[in-house]
This record gives C-alpha cells, sequence and structure tokens, in this order.
C-alpha cells in the first residue's frame, strides 16, 4: 500500500494535466528511516513525448546529489499515460529497476482522467498497490 | 591512482551496502573492472555488449560517459563518478 499525502496526489494530477499530451514526469522524495513520501519532485521529460519518459539527465544528477545530502531516497516515481490507461506498459516495466519504489501512473486519457495507481515492479512483474491519501503522517508514525 | 565510485541503491545488494567505493583505475573501464574483481557480477549490472547498459548511466562530474569517451573516458582522483539508473519508461 502507498500511504501519501492528499496534496500530494492533487500536485502530481495537476501537473499531469499541465503537461498533457506529453507524458508528465517526477518523484517525491522522503527520508531513508520512514520511506514516506514527502518531497515533490517535478522533472523534465527529456524524449518530450506522447508516449515516453525520460528524467532529463543532468537534472536528475543534480536532484540526486540534494537527495543524497539530504538522506533521501525517491520513494514515488510518477509519470502519465496520455493516450492509455494507468497501468505500466512494456517500457515501464523494463526499466523499473527498483522493488521499494511506488511506481505512480496517471491516466489523463479523456475516458481515465484523474485515474490514479499505484505499482510495485519487481524483474518486470507488476503488483497493483492501493493508495491510501492521508492529511497527515503523523497516525502512521505514531 | 584512487578514486570514488558513487553506487546506486539498486545495485548497493552488490557491494554489500556501500554507498561509495574507493577503488583505482585510470579509465571507467578500469575501475569497473576493479570493482568487478571485488564485487563479482556487478560489472554485467553497468556494461552490456562493451558499451554502458541503456538502463545506466555513468556520469565524470557532471557529464555523461557517453558524451565523453564511453567506458574509455580517463578520470582522475580529483573527478566525482557516479552511477544512476536511467529513470524512463511508456
Amino acid at each position: 500500500m502507498l500511504t501519501i499525502l492528499g496534496h500530494l496526489v492533487e500536485s502530481m494530477v495537476q501537473q499531469a494535466h499541465k503537461d498533457h499530451p506529453v507524458e508528465t514526469c517526477g518523484m517525491i522524495a522522503g527520508s531513508l528511516e520512514n520511506r514516506l513520501p514527502q518531497r515533490f519532485i517535478p522533472m523534465v521529460n527529456k524524449a518530450k513525448s506522447t508516449d515516453f519518459f525520460e528524467f532529463e539527465p543532468k537534472q536528475y544528477l543534480q536532484v540526486w546529489r540534494e537527495m543524497e545530502q539530504r538522506n533521501e531516497v525517491p520513494v514515488v516515481i510518477f509519470h502519465s499515460h496520455t493516450q492509455s490507461i494507468a497501468f505500466p506498459g512494456r517500457a515501464d516495466r523494463e526499466f523499473a529497476l527498483d522493488p521499494n519504489i511506488h511506481y505512480v501512473i496517471i491516466s489523463t486519457t479523456s475516458e481515465q482522467k484523474n485515474c490514479v495507481r499505484s505499482f510495485r515492479i519487481c524483474n518486470a512483474e507488476v503488483i497493483e498497490e492501493r493508495i491510501k491519501a492521508v492529511a497527515s503522517y503523523l497516525p502512521v508514525l505514531a | 591512482m584512487s578514486v570514488t565510485i558513487n553506487i546506486p541503491a539498486i545495485l548497493q545488494n552488490l557491494t554489500h551496502n556501500k554507498k561509495s567505493i574507493k577503488t583505482t583505475g585510470s579509465s571507467i573501464a578500469e575501475i569497473i573492472n576493479t570493482i568487478e574483481a571485488e564485487y563479482p557480477g556487478f560489472r554485467d549490472r553497468v556494461i552490456a555488449d562493451g558499451k554502458v547498459h541503456r538502463f545506466m548511466n555513468i556520469y565524470v562530474n557532471d557529464d555523461d560517459i557517453r558524451f565523453l569517451n564511453n567506458l574509455d573516458t580517463k578520470v582522475s582522483s580529483s573527478d566525482s563518478i557516479t552511477i544512476l539508473p536511467a529513470v524512463a519508461g511508456g
């Protein structure tokens, strides 16, 4: 299950609609200790494509260095599907190398608008998980 | 020559959970071979068909080695070397 602050879900959806019809992408960093998503990081889609995304490498390197200094890890990696349902395609499964990360997909098609789903991907195997949007992490941390 | 290389989380299971490794070598290829000798399996996760794996990026300071001299890129002890998995999808 992905437990996540509601405003972070809204931020992902807003960014997906802003970038539509190009696929949006980004991540949400959190501390290594509790792996709760905290810091929203929009990323530039180097591919600028309607059916592919790639983090802009130099921006990603800079963000990675910041995360290292802050003792953060990528907790959520998100992107949008602007022409298909919110389910990992072949490229999504191939590039998803870390089973600890929640891979979130937002569909912005007219039929699927605001559909947000989260997956764990391990060795290209996909397992969907429930998204629990919360107002605060305090009950989780208690 | 001694250099330090930053290891991404997904490869740290091969490097005994080390986030960075001090190793030796004057080029990226030499460095990866030295790491492979100590941590078997490392090279195959980073290199495929004699090139940087398409799912990985290797940076010397701020530059992707694909835009330098690929695996023959020379390094010095003052360089920051970082391996990062590419983040991409469809």
